[in-house]
């Protein structure tokens, strides 16, 4: 880079203010790699050593007994209604507020962002505070024998309320980089909204789409804290995996704990790995989403 | 003046309408409900429950330990950024993808991993132990949690704006005799602070209200280790809705604070970028 700046006559500048010395760069990606080695590498191996602890067919025999397969059914649940809801709304907010001019719009992406910045234990909460027995539709809710606090519905509501954000917010950047003009010259040429939505922006936005419904999901399936607060924490019915999890921890079931746990971890590598292969492969269609 | 400019796509009333309305029944109603039932415990009620002293305790434990991670996450998240984006170094792929395994990790996962790392007999709660040391089951292993959950909000912001850095303005500052370091403090730190100090503030925030992680490693013990949201879960299963209450309000107010914080520091960020 340095090269087409500086010609040959210049006098070669020296190294030790442009750049670090050799050992400091090796201290220096050391000491970085230390600190991740230590809080992110550890606790993902203790993870799947732990889980075969006792070797792989306790493993096995911990995610296939009832009270686990019934958690996993759920967990699987809940993400297959939250993430398709949380992706249609996605592409509307996108759609509007990247392809329009309107007032108010910073407004309206400050609240779609907004979830993200509460506590997952408050997010679970105004739920309870209004579906709960002692909640405003409590009374009514009983009346008509509808449960949703302590059962699926409030799960799944918990759920898309910590992942509201996740695909617009990788939307909208991209979309707004890459601007309007073809669908506009798809409205001139006679296209329906339909067609260009399916013809012109998908193939567009597809990959970006991706990515936000890989992070959406893994969030989704391995939210704690707001679906604790909703769950009721019924062993074998509203347990999802995470809270199984829990439960078997604080019965010092460890290894069972462990083993269910390296499920979700392995959940966890799949989404980077995927997330990364996007990255690697699509990066200039993707360079939007990075910048945000 | 009109609200809207005008423009040749279709679709803007359906998606808008459908937009705000599902904004309002997921996120918007809900939160106006919490809001209505404080008032309605009055305003000495929300007081008195808000100010109680292990309330006031857990905020302190909250808060503290989020900052201290946070700042942790402020020196080793530069220090990452840089390392991933200025060196070559066999893996760097590899480490770069990573970083974002606090993202995609669920934080029951985390917790359980880190309190078992270390609890007295884990691997590196052994090798302190002899030291005196005691992370787990106390305010320690919180702000390990919280680093844990923090790092990758640091790395993500600062790495774009280093890569965009022009390694020009190196050049003729070490043109001009200054030192690498200086280099570092006065040409480099400068222009990526606003980006640093906005991933502080978003670490900062997402560690305010944590709890999957922090849970299992903290003891959870009133008025030493235990957080915030912990308490509000504790108030609700013993039916003490207005105590909950309050605590999420002054949970959520504190998330607006910071949620402002961070808008400014992303406009300022970008002010950099147009230049």
């Amino acid at each position: 880079m340095s090269a087409d700046v500086f010609d040959a006559a210049a006098r070669p500048l020296p190294l030790s203010a442009v750049d670090e010395s050799r050992w400091t760069r090796r201290l220096l990606i050391a000491v970085a790699l230390a600190f991740m080695g230590l809080f992110l590498l550890a606790p993902l191996l203790v993870v799947f050593i732990e889980a075969f602890s006792r070797g792989a067919g306790f493993f096995f025999d911990a995610i296939v007994e009832p009270d686990a397969l019934a958690a996993i059914q759920l967990t699987l649940l809940a993400a297959a209604i939250s993430v398709p809801l949380n992706l249609f709304f996605g592409v509307c907010a996108a759609w509007c507020i990247a392809r329009f001019e309107f007032k108010g719009k910073g407004l309206l992406i400050t609240l779609i962002d907004l979830p993200f910045s509460i506590s997952p234990v408050v997010s679970g909460l105004i739920y309870v505070l209004m579906f709960g027995l002692h909640g405003w539709f409590g009374p009514w809710l009983r009346d008509n024998d509808i449960q949703i606090i302590f059962a699926l519905p409030g799960i799944v509501l918990a759920t898309i309320f910590v992942t509201f954000p996740f695909v617009a917010r990788e939307l909208i950047p991209l979309m707004q980089e890459q601007g309007g003009e073809e669908e506009e010259a798809a409205v001139v040429l006679g296209a329906s909204a339909l067609q260009i939505f399916w013809r012109v922006t998908l193939p567009k936005i597809k990959w970006g789409l991706l990515y936000g419904v890989l992070l959406c999901n893994a969030r989704a399936m391995g939210e704690f804290g707001a679906v604790s607060v909703v769950s009721g924490h019924i062993r074998g019915e509203t347990n999802t995996m995470p809270l199984h999890v829990e439960i078997l921890y604080n019965e010092y079931n460890m290894t069972a704990a462990f083993s269910v746990a390296a499920l979700l971890a392995l959940l966890a590598l799949v989404t980077l790995a995927a997330k990364s292969a996007l990255e690697w492969r699509f990066s200039a269609e993707l360079a939007a989403l990075k910048k945000h | 003046m009109r609200w809207k400019s005008p423009s040749p796509l279709p679709g803007f009333g359906l998606t808008l309408g459908y937009t705000i309305a599902y904004l309002s029944l997921i996120v918007l109603i809900p939160l106006a409900g919490l809001a209505l039932r404080a008032s309605g415990a009055g305003w000495d009620g929300f007081l008195s429950a808000a100010l109680a002293p292990r309330v006031i305790d857990a905020f302190k434990v909250s808060f503290g330990c989020a900052l201290i991670a946070a700042l942790i996450n402020l020196v080793f998240g530069l220090l990452v950024a840089w390392v991933l984006v200025r060196y070559d170094f066999p893996g760097r792929k590899l480490a770069d993808a990573f970083v974002d395994l606090p993202f995609a990790l669920p934080t029951a996962v985390a917790g359980i991993a880190l309190a078992s790392l270390y609890a007295p007999q884990g691997w590196f709660g052994a090798l302190l132990a002899p030291l005196g040391v005691q992370v787990a089951f106390g305010p320690l292993g919180i702000i390990v949690a919280l680093t844990f959950i923090g790092l990758p909000f640091v790395v993500r912001t600062v790495e774009p704006v280093l890569q965009d850095f022009e390694r020009e303005q190196e050049e003729v500052a070490a043109m001009l005799g200054a030192t690498r370091a200086s280099v570092f403090f006065r040409v480099i730190l400068p222009s990526i602070l606003p980006a640093l100090l906005t991933g502080f503030a978003l670490a900062f925030a997402r560690a305010v209200g944590e709890y999957g992680s922090v849970i299992f490693i903290a003891g959870n013990l009133p008025g030493v280790s235990e957080i915030a949201p912990l308490l509000i879960v504790i108030k609700l299963e013993q039916y003490d809705y207005v105590g909950a209450t309050s605590i999420a309000v002054m949970m959520l107010l504190a998330s607006f604070v910071l949620l402002l914080a961070i808008n400014l520091l992303q406009r300022w960020t970008r002010s950099y970028d147009v230049r």
